[in-house]
């Protein structure tokens, strides 16, 4: 279980344009489920997932992840924890143009030292499992925007995660690809694995295989049973 | 451990490459200040080991005669007075000058020289000469005397010699032919050189010729060295504040460069640091970035002024740093270079580029990459 308790994160403290993005969040998150974030933008779902994610430490409370307290943990610690425990599916992808599907997919093992035969067996693997072992040479810049995402989906589980953390994942996407994530989430969870999306589309909070909703607005938890 | 290293550097290749115009253009303009200030440091020191080889052929004292504080012929006699001091070991007249030639309007140095035993109307050339004029052996060299008269002269040898610049712009010929020439009396000689049995006697002997015939200057072979060694020094010292403003544009740009990251390189910063990158491996990978541009500059630099130096003849600094009068016509230096300048140009420019790389890139990767995203998105 993640545990957050009472997690308030404020950015630009003690300047004009300091704002609060998250009030006093406690929440649990099950593992081995889908669990949704949902609300409207600027509801601090993204910061929620951020802090979840070890990519940005709260202004004040405590996260609690197998049995440890890991928001007050030095840098180093908190890099190794992102690295082997979460894989990261971003609202825009944030693949690095320039570079090839594979050596995106690849990019955050690099830090690893695997050796390149067993990380690209490892790549080129996770690139058939979403249909773009053909697309391993292509550049970035050359994919559509549901090959960008499976590629995106490849390169968070490069380091076999735990939990994948997804935001606004099918922000850029129609229909018919918003269920395919949805289905392609519901493979990782049967594989045993946690997974935390944070969207206001109802294809997803409103899909047969989120088990969990989380309703959010202006930086607060919505107590379950109160309309949102 | 070395895996990572080569995933690094992998990485770092393909970002360099992926902001190909930014990186040549700094490229281009960090290899040129490379070039410009190794240029001077490679000519200042060539010239200076040239001066102290072509000295250490020289005689240890010369003694010329001043006349109202200007240079004049030396009467012989004064040549057997100063035999006569205890300790000299020898004393030998030399006739020697300047020639301008009109044709190529270069100046050349003539000398009277009877141990080749040139014979009368020959005389030995310069590599330099030969060159500038386009003539070899055989071929016939006009000069002009002191009435106005063209006088031919056979071009017997051309010199050749390890150093280029004591025997580039050189013309031999013999004592009879080189006192009609000018008019010069066989009374007298342009100076005196003088040896002593023991070197550490010079200085004395010096006093003493000043004292017996105080119309004259014995100037020692170390004044001279010291003389060109400071000469050398403060012109490339000239040529070095005026490389300032070149270095001072340079540093501007390679700061604006370092310490303002793009928005792009930030926002890629954070996505490595969110993918699971330490902030050790993008200090790294940076690290490598900023040692590749300024290594390869750095060496580009050497060879470009290498070649600009010993093989184009210092084209841009000529009129800086040599004298046009002695040392022209064109010539070739023999390679010299001073390690210590060498070490020191790496100290000055690869050294401040890497840290002032690395500065801004610590300070992107060391906050939160939530922080980063969110800025620079």
């Amino acid at each position: 279980m993640i545990e957050l308790k009472s997690v308030s994160k404020i950015y630009n403290k003690g300047r004009p344009n300091e704002f609060t993005a998250l009030r006093s969040v406690s929440i649990s998150i099950q593992l081995g489920k889908i669990n949704v974030f949902k609300g409207p933008s600027g509801s601090g779902k993204t910061t929620l997932l951020s802090i979840i994610g070890c990519m940005a430490r709260p202004s004040s409370g405590r996260i609690i992840f197998q049995d440890r307290e890991i928001a007050s943990l030095p840098e180093r610690f908190l890099t190794e924890i992102r690295r082997k425990t979460f894989g990261f599916i971003f609202q825009h992808f944030n693949l690095i143009k320039g570079i090839t599907v594979l050596e995106n997919v690849m990019l955050p093992a690099y830090p690893e030292g695997i050796t390149r035969s067993a990380l690209k067996k490892r790549a080129l693997d996770l690139l058939d499992l979403f249909d773009l072992s053909n697309k391993a040479s292509s550049h970035i810049e050359w994919l559509s925007g549901g090959e960008a995402q499976r590629a995106a989906i490849a390169r968070a589980l490069i380091n076999n995660p735990a939990v994948i953390i997804a935001d606004e994942p099918t922000a850029h996407l129609d229909t018919k690809l918003s269920s395919e994530f949805m289905d392609a989430m519901h493979k990782l969870k049967k594989d045993g694995r946690t997974i935390v999306i944070a969207s206001h589309d109802p294809i997803v909070y409103d899909s047969k295989h989120t088990d969990e909703v989380i309703a959010m607005r202006d930086g607060e938890v919505i107590p379950a049973g109160i309309r949102t | 451990m070395i895996e990572k290293q080569r995933y690094i550097i992998d990485f770092t290749i393909s970002a360099l490459l992926r902001r190909k115009g930014k990186n040549i253009t700094l490229l281009v303009s960090y290899t040129l200040v490379v070039a410009l200030l190794a240029s001077v440091m490679f000519l200042t020191h060539s010239l200076r080991t040239e001066a102290a080889f072509v000295l250490q052929g020289s005689p240890p004292l010369i003694v010329q005669k001043l006349v109202a504080g200007r240079f004049d012929y030396i009467p012989v006699e004064y040549g057997k007075k100063i035999g006569a001091f205890r300790g000299v070991d020898s004393v030998k007249g030399r006739l020697w000058g300047y020639y301008f030639d009109s044709f190529t309007g270069a100046n050349y140095t003539i000398m009277a020289f009877e141990e080749m035993s040139l014979a009368p109307g020959s005389i030995t050339i310069g590599e330099g000469v030969a060159r500038i004029r386009k003539i070899a052996v055989g071929d016939m060299f006009p000069v002009t005397n002191y009435r106005g008269e063209t006088i031919l002269f056979t071009v017997a040898s051309v010199l050749s010699s390890s150093s280029s610049l004591v025997a580039s712009d050189l013309i031999l010929m013999p004592e009879k032919d080189f006192r009609s020439l000018f008019n010069i009396s066989p009374a007298y000689v342009t100076d005196f050189a003088v040896t002593a049995g023991n070197a550490r006697e010079l200085p004395t002997i010096a006093r003493k010729i000043t004292k017996t015939l105080p119309d004259t200057r014995p100037i020692l072979r170390d004044e001279i060295l010291r003389t060109y060694d400071s000469l050398f020094s403060w012109r490339s010292g000239i040529l070095i504040v005026i490389l300032c403003s070149v270095i001072i544009a340079f540093l501007i740009f390679s700061w604006d460069r370092a310490s303002g990251l793009s928005a792009e390189e930030k926002y890629e910063i954070g996505i490595l640091k969110a993918l699971g990158w330490d902030t050790s491996d993008v200090l790294m990978m940076k690290f490598w970035e900023g040692a590749a541009i300024s290594l390869t500059s750095f060496l580009g630099g050497l060879v470009l002024a290498y070649v600009h130096v010993f093989f184009a003849s210092t084209t841009l600094f000529t009129p800086v740093l040599k004298g046009w009068s002695v040392l022209y016509p064109d010539f070739r230096l023999v390679p010299a270079i001073d390690a210590f300048q060498v070490a020191a140009l790496f100290f000055l420019s690869v050294v401040p580029y890497t840290v002032a790389t690395i500065i801004p890139v610590w300070r992107a990767a060391t906050i939160d990459p939530d922080t980063v995203m969110r800025a620079y998105r």
